[in-house]
């Protein structure tokens, strides 16, 4: 927070300039055609960043990431986005260049202790090796993968073509399994000449003896009784899906944690860029899936800045679409604290609660988008859909008064009466509880300068003092012209976390009262601006699409050769980038309080994994 | 069960009279049917979430859908106390390990439910390189429940399936299910992580491919597609 911007006048294209000036043998502009930002020689990168953090104010690494262009040059490029927290503005991007061969580019982990995560995703996905990073191991595969998967040399099993639709489904509608086509009938691939003979897998001890925890369970004579390793996860009821700790105790209390991830890793990046354009669209929804309107969101927002002119967001898709966002915050939030609680050991009856009224949001949802989760329901110039005249059910019985009722009175009711007594119940409920209070006080802190440093975003970075949310750092949408308060609080720990949730509903509820009436003033107008085919081609070039979702910064980096499929399709998620700070906070804390600290960062694991 | 009444005609065998006036108090009936009835309305799932589905899988034992009208509603985290596996969710590679394990762990006599699309058959993720085209590629499945997410509704429906399957099966050796036989029935042989995943069943389908000296094919290489000219296409 100390960091002094020298050129506070400077927008991000003006320190683009300005490095270029300042190391003429070390930045270029990124001159493509739909590019932005510059590109740094990969020998002075540290330097260059180390000023871009420090003289000009770039403090915050929101996002990293690793593009192949084989065919395009034949090199591998790593992406960096750098904002001003908590100025906010447009930010920096920068990028360094390598060879597909041997791919090396200086780790940033000194300079941006947030990178730490997504380089070695970089380096499992990519095979790019990051010099200077202190554990550069693979982060979602495991040891002993055969290959970088996301280069665009590597087939995965069922590869049948580059791009969909497939040749072989459409137009012609030969349909097969991909097992019936692969030797072992799974969706399995082996080098030549694998045999299971001569092959001995990695032990479990192995596995722990080469984490960065530095304790040798193989019988080290100095290893006392006092130093534990405990395991929790994948199958653990209180991670939040298939989440993995290992933790090292000292008698009770924690010497280091080390995450261990990918255990729902499904591919999203990869199957991303075989899919079309808008076959991306329902795939957003199962990243964070429990706020699947907001990553819609985002990815349109990214692909539409893609498009640039040719789409033209009718006013009244905007209005639907902060009324979605908004609602999706407030069923996320509600969750949040439920299964909060649930980790402090009030097994679901708290969370009983929050479900009820996130029941009626779902409810809404289903009878617009025409499903209660993945509701698939932004497009690229607008929404899928206008809000249906009655909110029913598809078998309606005669006289139903349980599912048959007016859209916007539902709504009025739902945003006026029941999430705000709802909001309030849990207030009265949890918030002055000494118990909550006694395990959430002072337990998983966070100073700011830490939370900054390791890209910590969402409410997790607004609980520890940082008032910077992306409505209001970089507003998109029509959130300029709402009124709402960027909640903050200043100690950092979990319940300020849990407040900073609970007062982000009101502020959500603030909001949704002020889109009531402009959903009122522009019923029955356009709500598309785009084009309605399913195949459309984007322009060459580059887009980073962010929205502020519930969990924090969602971010999404496309990447068009001008084709109707994404070059790259990235996701910068939250919940991912939030897990660096998980080892910081859990330090010196019990065992019982790290689940409580994991469920306080409210990780969600499509999206931690992707 | 919902129902504070024990309605004794629900075990009732119709080809056995017994008198109009004694049927709330007498009922005769198998011992199998009686074990079945107990078990079946008794089923403890275990507290086991992969992705998606395991959200709806917590709203439907939330208030509004409520598993407990099923007797269902005392999910165990551990596998040694559960009955019945929901895998609610994508199942990838890395996960599959655990995932067996866990089932080999699950008492006998039990049961796999296998929640949505990617449980079922690998989904919408299904081409992915780290995910298995369906969890019966290694466990046996007892009921699936199509829907990406399937709403709670299906999934009730695909628990009631699972009843209705429990009450059709037989005590005594040699029956349908392997678990009345003589010692326990053999565990399933946990998945191994190398280059790619293995299943250690393969051993003899591993020598034979090895041979061939080639990487495993994908499907265009399978099946003699040329990427080349379908890039060219594009």
């Amino acid at each position: 927070m100390s960091d002094q911007v020298q050129n506070p006048v400077l927008d991000a294209s003006g320190v683009a300039d300005a490095l270029v000036q300042r190391f003429p043998d070390a930045v270029k502009k990124d001159t493509r055609k739909g590019y932005e930002g510059v590109i740094i020689d990969h020998h002075k990168l540290l330097e260059v960043a180390g000023a871009i953090r420090d003289d000009y104010g770039f403090n915050y690494l929101s996002s990293l990431t690793a593009v192949d262009y084989l065919g395009m040059g034949d090199h591998m490029e790593v992406v960096y986005h750098a904002f001003r927290v908590p100025t906010g503005g447009a930010p920096l991007v920068f990028k360094a260049q390598t060879d597909r061969v041997e791919p090396t580019i200086p780790s940033l982990v000194k300079v941006y202790p947030g990178a730490d995560f997504q380089e070695r995703e970089a380096y499992d996905l990519y095979g790019i090796y990051f010099p200077g990073h202190p554990n550069l191991k693979r982060i979602l595969l495991w040891d002993g993968f055969e290959g970088h998967p996301m280069r665009k040399d590597w087939k995965e099993a069922y590869y049948e073509q580059e791009h969909k639709p497939f040749d072989s489904r459409w137009p012609g509608g030969n349909v097969f399994r991909g097992e019936e086509h692969n030797p072992f009938g799974h969706n399995v691939r082996y080098p030549a000449g694998f045999n299971l003979d001569n092959f001995t897998p990695q032990t479990e001890a192995q596995f722990q003896s080469e984490m960065s925890l530095g304790v040798d369970i193989m019988g080290d004579p100095a290893f006392t009784n006092e130093r534990l390793l405990v395991n929790l996860g994948p199958h653990h009821p209180s991670t939040h899906g298939v989440f993995r700790m290992m933790v090292q105790l000292n008698g009770e209390t924690i010497e280091s944690l080390e995450p261990v991830m990918g255990y729902l890793h499904r591919n999203h990046e990869k199957i991303g860029e075989r899919n079309t354009w808008f076959g991306n669209m329902p795939f957003t929804d199962r990243l964070d899936y429990l706020s699947s309107m907001g990553n819609n969101l985002g990815y349109a927002l990214a692909v539409e800045k893609l498009l640039g002119s040719q789409v033209k967001i009718p006013y009244r898709a905007e209005v639907i679409r902060v009324l979605m966002a908004e609602l999706t915050r407030i069923t996320n939030h509600l969750w949040a604290i439920g299964f909060l609680l649930n980790d402090l050991g009030a097994f679901f009856t708290p969370a009983l609660y929050c479900i009820q009224t996130r029941e009626y949001i779902l409810d809404f949802f289903e009878a617009t988008a025409g499903s209660r989760m993945m509701c698939n329901y932004m497009r690229f110039g607008g929404v899928f859909k206008d809000l249906p005249e009655r909110i029913r059910a598809e078998a309606l019985l005669l006289n139903d008064k349980v599912r048959d009722m007016d859209t916007m009175q539902y709504l009025k009711d739902l945003i006026t009466e029941r999430i705000p007594r709802s909001i309030d119940e849990l207030d009265e409920y949890l918030s002055d509880s000494e118990i909550i209070a006694s395990r959430c006080i002072g337990v998983g802190v966070l100073p700011a300068d830490v939370a900054i440093a390791n890209s910590a975003a969402g409410p997790l970075l607004r609980a520890s003092g940082v008032p910077y949310d992306l409505r209001r750092a970089l507003p998109y949408s029509i959130y300029p012209e709402l009124e709402f308060d960027v909640v903050t609080r200043p100690n950092g720990d979990l319940l300020d976390r849990y407040f900073v949730r609970l007062d982000e509903m009101r502020e959500s509820v603030r909001i949704l009262k002020q889109i009531l009436p402009l959903l009122e003033k522009t019923k029955g107008e356009s709500i598309f601006g785009g084009k309605t085919s399913y195949s459309i081609k984007a322009p060459a070039g580059e887009s980073y699409g962010m929205v502020e979702n519930p969990k924090g910064e969602l971010g999404y980096y496309v990447v068009s050769d001008g084709g109707g499929n994404p070059w790259r399709y990235h996701v910068r998620a939250p919940s991912f980038i939030n897990l660096t700070t998980l080892g910081l906070m859990a330090k010196g804390h019990k065992v019982a309080d790290v689940v409580a600290i994991l469920g306080g960062i409210d990780i969600v694991l499509g999206e931690t994994d992707r | 069960m919902s129902n504070d009444e024990l309605d004794l005609r629900e075990l009732h065998n119709p080809d056995i009279p017994v008198p109009e006036e004694m049927q709330s108090n007498v009922a005769i009936t198998s011992l199998s049917s009686l074990y079945n009835w107990g078990r079946s309305r008794s089923i403890w799932p275990m507290l086991f979430g992969l992705a998606c589905c395991a959200i709806e899988m917590i709203a439907t034992a939330a208030s509004r859908y409520d598993l407990s009208r099923f007797g269902m509603e005392v999910m165990r985290a551990t596998p040694r106390q559960s009955d019945l596996m929901i895998v609610s969710g994508t199942v990838t590679k890395k996960m599959i390990v655990p995932i067996v394990r866990l089932y080999n762990q699950m008492p006998e006599p039990k049961y796999v439910l296998a929640m949505g699309a990617c449980a079922s058959g690998g989904g919408p993720f299904k081409e992915g390189y780290n995910v298995v085209s369906g969890v019966d590629k290694y466990v046996p499945v007892d009921v699936y429940v199509p829907g990406c997410p399937p709403t709670p509704q299906a999934l009730l429906h695909g628990l009631i399936m699972l009843q209705k399957k429990i009450e059709q099966q037989h005590l005594g050796v040699g029956a349908s299910v392997p678990w009345y036989g003589a010692g326990p029935s053999e565990s399933i042989p946990v998945p191994v992580l190398g280059p790619d995943v293995i299943d250690p069943r393969h051993a003899e389908l591993f020598r034979r491919e090895a041979l061939k000296g080639r990487a495993t094919p994908t499907v265009a290489e399978a099946l003699g597609l040329n990427p080349e000219a379908a890039a060219e296409t594009k």
